[in-house]
């Protein structure tokens, strides 16, 4: 965690296990099903470039910061286009740890290290939830919810 | 998702989600403050208990002081299923309404009124 509060902080539990949510997360041909469209893509070593890509669109780009399958996983994250990607890199880290007793995975996204007065802060208080409540769905049922953007 | 409806089934504990909304990370003393008139420590706290037991609530340590963030996804999960839903088929009435009123249906299969 970093020396400064998070600005987002976002825990869901999954049915599943960490192998599998990792995958989940990590995996372009999965995160194309149920992260609007996006294809997630890094070879995951520490240090490696990590981008999001959506119709063969870059949309974010970042670097890989820790790779810890299947507990933790952190990266920085710009997005590639706009505004926002005059700002510097921000910081995504997702904790996963299974509940004890129990078949579920909880699942801890925080964003932090945004910059007063961010332009690209509003729309990541959208993204997360929507993005979250369709993996959850996509890792459960196998099936996406249908989304407007 | 009975937890949730339950911990939103009540002024103060969404009021409380409304006072993270509008500035998150907030410590316990920070929180209770607008209610040190009101209420005791003790009842904000059990407030606090029972918005973290239904996943509204998130807590981070920082150092040995807990802050508090306002987690969305359960309520995106309702949205999903319970007003999604129903808007939905309020939607497809109007749609339907329309059509009917503008008569822009296929030939050969004329609207009567019911």
């Amino acid at each position: 965690m970093s020396n400064r509060d998070p600005d987002f902080v976002y825990v869901t539990y999954i049915k599943t296990t960490p192998e599998k949510l990792w995958e989940a997360l990590t995996s372009s041909t999965f995160t194309r099903q149920y992260w609007f469209g996006c294809e997630v893509t890094s070879d995951w070593k520490v240090g490696s470039p990590m981008t999001y890509v959506m119709n063969g669109e870059k949309k974010v780009e970042g670097k890989v910061l820790v790779a810890d399958r299947p507990k933790l996983l952190s990266y920085t994250f710009r997005e590639a286009f706009g505004e926002s990607a005059k700002e510097p890199p921000t910081k995504v880290t997702l904790e996963l740890e299974p509940e004890a007793g129990t078949e579920t995975v909880r699942l801890t996204v925080t964003h932090t290290d945004f910059i007063a007065g961010s332009k690209h802060r509003p729309s990541i208080s959208g993204g997360w939830p929507a993005v979250l409540s369709n993996l959850k769905s996509f890792l459960e049922t196998g099936k996406t919810l249908e989304f407007e953007m | 998702m009975n937890d949730v409806f339950k911990a939103l089934a009540d002024e103060t504990r969404r009021e409380i989600l409304d006072t993270l909304y509008a500035k998150s990370g907030q410590t316990l003393g920070e929180l209770y403050a607008p209610y040190a008139k009101s209420m005791s420590r003790q009842a904000v706290m059990k407030h606090l208990g029972i918005l973290e037991a239904a996943n509204l609530v998130a807590i981070v340590w920082s150092g040995r002081e807990k802050r508090h963030y306002l987690n969305p996804i359960p309520i995106h999960a309702i949205q999903d299923r319970w007003i999604k839903k129903f808007e939905r088929q309020r939607m497809d009435a109007l749609a339907a309404l329309k059509t009917a009123l503008e008569g822009s249906e296929p030939k050969g299969k004329k609207h009567v009124q019911s």
